[in-house]
């Protein structure tokens, strides 16, 4: 059956034009959701009371002479105004910047988030690689929530009311209440010490061994994806329970169609779609960092940077992990616009 | 019919006194007792109720009629009445876990109460097909009009997806659709209300069935709208042959168009014969307040409309006797050797005429032609 708009040369235009006003929205907002961070934390630390040596002292270390604090002050621009500050910070993510810490200047490329105030390594080559953990971590789990959740809803729904449904319904309840932190060491402690499967995880890249990246990573995933996995489930057992008392499937059934052409073809694919909505944003956010899941399974991805920064005040690591998962945020939303126009006739690309 | 099941032990039992001669032998036909030789449905005895927490819900209750090939049944009656689960369990479209139905529903010679689910679903919409009261829910919104109708069309035809295609816009074409194969790719909602039960006719008919049931085809049109889609139902009726129930609380829509009328009350029917006699000399005090609820152009609007007072009964607990006692202007008038609670039979009155009225026939003439007909 045939679900997508007739592709006339008439709609793939007003496809590009939505496109390109997207992409062009997309980047005022990322503008926005920057200047709000870098206000969040290079403005309102100084209004709480902080001076700007105290700012730059952050750079130096204790016990920093005044001078070595002078130096830095000028180096990295703290004795400019504000908004000057930010026009650097804007400036070295599109075209790069130049810092002078020791007796030579280095060179931040393009994009540059500037410098960690602890350790003085730049923060997007850290972030970059740091991205695929997170992005295995997501992926993996998503494949697995969407997979498990959509069924057990499905079956759910159809089988309302009987013992599987309320076993599949409580054990949703609790995987939705159960914390991360909680699930994660129970996985940790059962599979990793109790029954020794999985010792001594480590992110293993895709790259250079497929096998072993699966492998090290099945906990994680499960332990994951069981969080979600229960709300999709929920979430499709209402849908499906909604969808299946429409008109159009009592037509669809006056039709002729078999039960499982009824369910999968008309059923599913009506509860299916606001289910989208939602799968963007969980996704998004967690290629943001699975702070939680990262930290248990001493994961080093984006939320474990996160961590490391916000634990040390160091403030362009934060800034930096914060901009990019903003930016796959933003992304993300768009896809989902997208991906709805195409499977939702009734949504206009106007 | 080569699986035909035969159950009639107890054919002769029920409501149903018979449209003529009642022969308790069994038909080598395999048709109900007392079923007309060229009738295409012959429902005996239908019963569905439900099971809910409430109590059982006598939806249907006892419900017997036939119709032939070509010719149109019109049934009418308020909500609730049954009209509409009727039709449903026709089509075998009630959930099997919660529905329980019982009696025997012919067509063309199998019983779809005895046959198999499997049995039914492969003749729902290619013996049978339906229509729907409200297009716009009926039709899926996230496929084109033209792909449901293929999709209809494939389910009971090995054809590929392009000559199922062909078909559907001929289809399209055939109901009065402008521009049927532009028209195939478009959605529901870009689709008038008209044209989207044009749509759904084309649909229901994509592959021929013998017999169309229409649910309040027109209830949720324009009325412009809906002349034209009664027309095109008569239309593609004759064209080809089929048997038509169209289900209505709307008299006007049946009595243009219907052969037989079949008026239901809480379940049961109270009222069954040929139209123009149902129409222009009612049996029962029922059917007298549909008629006197009934807007009329063609005459001049002096009194106001007069509705059939109280309520639909509780279909739990149906009132004991006659079910619409409690609302019958007449329950007073005296019968003879007639106790309350005795619950009225279908009686014939004339030819193929039939009333469930405690009233004598010559009592009602008496009320119809001197109070209610006057006034109409």
């Amino acid at each position: 059956m045939r679900a997508y708009p007739a592709r006339t040369t008439r709609h793939r235009t007003a496809v590009a034009a939505y496109i390109i006003r997207r992409v062009f929205a997309a980047v005022l907002l990322l503008l926005v959701v920057s200047a709000v961070t870098f206000a969040i934390f290079f403005l309102v630390p100084r209004l709480g009371g902080q001076t700007i040596d105290s700012l730059a002292a952050q750079y130096v270390g204790k016990g920093a002479d005044p001078d070595a604090i002078a130096a830095i002050k000028k180096n990295l621009g703290l004795d400019q105004p504000v908004y000057l500050q930010y026009w650097h910070f804007v400036k070295g993510i599109v075209v790069g910047a130049e810092y002078n810490f020791g007796p030579n200047p280095s060179v931040c490329h393009a994009p540059c988030f500037g410098y960690s105030f602890k350790t003085h390594v730049e923060v997007w080559p850290e972030i970059l690689q740091r991205v695929p953990v997170t992005l295995s971590l997501a992926v993996g789990a998503a494949v697995i929530w969407v997979l498990s959740g959509v069924a057990i809803g499905v079956l759910s729904a159809l089988k309302r009311g009987t013992i599987l449904d309320r076993i599949a319904m409580a054990v949703a309840l609790a995987g939705v209440s159960l914390p991360m932190f909680f699930t994660g060491l129970v996985s940790l402690a059962l599979f990793g010490y109790h029954w020794t499967i999985w010792q001594n995880l480590e992110f293993v890249p895709f790259t250079e061994n497929p096998g072993e990246w699966a492998w090290n990573l099945i906990l994680p995933w499960c332990t994951l994806a069981f969080l979600y996995s229960a709300l999709y489930a929920r979430l499709t057992r209402a849908g499906m329970l909604e969808t299946m008392g429409e008109d159009y499937i009592r037509t669809a059934r006056a039709k002729g169609l078999r039960e499982r052409q009824v369910v999968v073809k008309h059923g599913l694919r009506a509860a299916l779609t606001p289910l989208v909505t939602i799968f963007g944003m969980d996704f998004a956010l967690l290629l943001g960092g699975a702070v939680i899941t990262e930290t248990v399974f001493s994961f080093q991805g984006m939320g474990q940077y996160a961590i490391t920064g916000v634990k040390s005040s160091d403030l362009p690591i934060v800034m930096g992990v914060t901009l990019v998962a903003a930016f796959f945020i933003v992304v993300c939303n768009l896809l989902v616009d997208l991906v709805y126009a195409a499977i939702d006739p009734r949504v206009r690309l106007s | 019919m080569s699986n035909v099941r035969k159950t009639d032990t107890d054919t002769g039992k029920g409501t149903d006194t018979g449209t003529g001669a009642a022969s308790g032998s069994e038909t080598a036909a395999a048709k109900p007792a007392g079923a007309p030789a060229d009738a295409f449905l012959s429902v005996r005895d239908l019963r569905i109720h439900f099971d809910t927490d409430d109590g059982l819900v006598k939806s249907v209750d006892g419900v017997s009629f036939d119709l032939k090939a070509g010719q149109t049944l019109g049934v009418v009656g308020e909500s609730g009445s049954g009209k509409s689960v009727t039709s449903l369990g026709i089509m075998g479209l009630h959930n099997s876990q919660r529905a329980r139905i019982s009696g025997q529903i012919w067509l063309d010679g199998e019983d779809l109460v005895e046959a198999g689910p499997d049995r039914v679903r492969e003749l729902r919409g290619h013996k049978m097909a339906m229509i729907f009261q409200d297009p716009l829910s009926a039709l899926h919104p996230y496929y084109s009009v033209g792909a449901q109708i293929v999709e209809a069309y494939r389910v009971h035809n090995a054809v590929d997806k392009k000559t199922a295609k062909k078909r559907a816009i001929e289809m399209l074409d055939r109901v009065g659709i402008p521009e049927p194969a532009r028209r195939f790719h478009d959605y529901p909602h870009q689709f008038s209300g008209g044209m989207r039960q044009r749509a759904m006719i084309a649909m229901a008919l994509v592959n021929n069935p013998e017999l169309l049931i229409a649910d309040e085809p027109t209830t949720a049109l324009d009325v412009t709208v809906q002349a034209q889609i009664l027309d095109l139902i008569r239309d593609l009726q004759k064209e080809f042959h089929s048997a038509v129930v169209i289900i209505t609380h709307d008299l006007g829509v049946v009595a243009e168009i219907a052969d037989e009328l079949l008026v239901m009350y809480a379940g049961r029917c109270i009222e069954r014969g040929p139209a123009e006699k149902v129409f222009y000399q009612p049996q029962h005090p029922y059917t007298w307040g549909l008629l006197g609820s009934m807007p009329r152009i063609d005459r001049e609007q002096t009194d106001r409309l007069v509705p059939v007072k109280g309520t639909p009964p509780s279909l739990i607990n149906v009132p004991s006797g006659c079910a619409f006692h409690p609302r019958c202007p007449y329950a007073d008038v005296p019968k003879d050797n007639i106790t309350r609670t005795e619950r009225p039979e279908l009686r014939l009155v004339t030819d193929g005429h039939h009333s469930a009225c405690h009233m004598s026939p010559a009592e009602r003439e008496r009320i119809w032609t001197e109070e209610i007909a006057p006034k109409l």
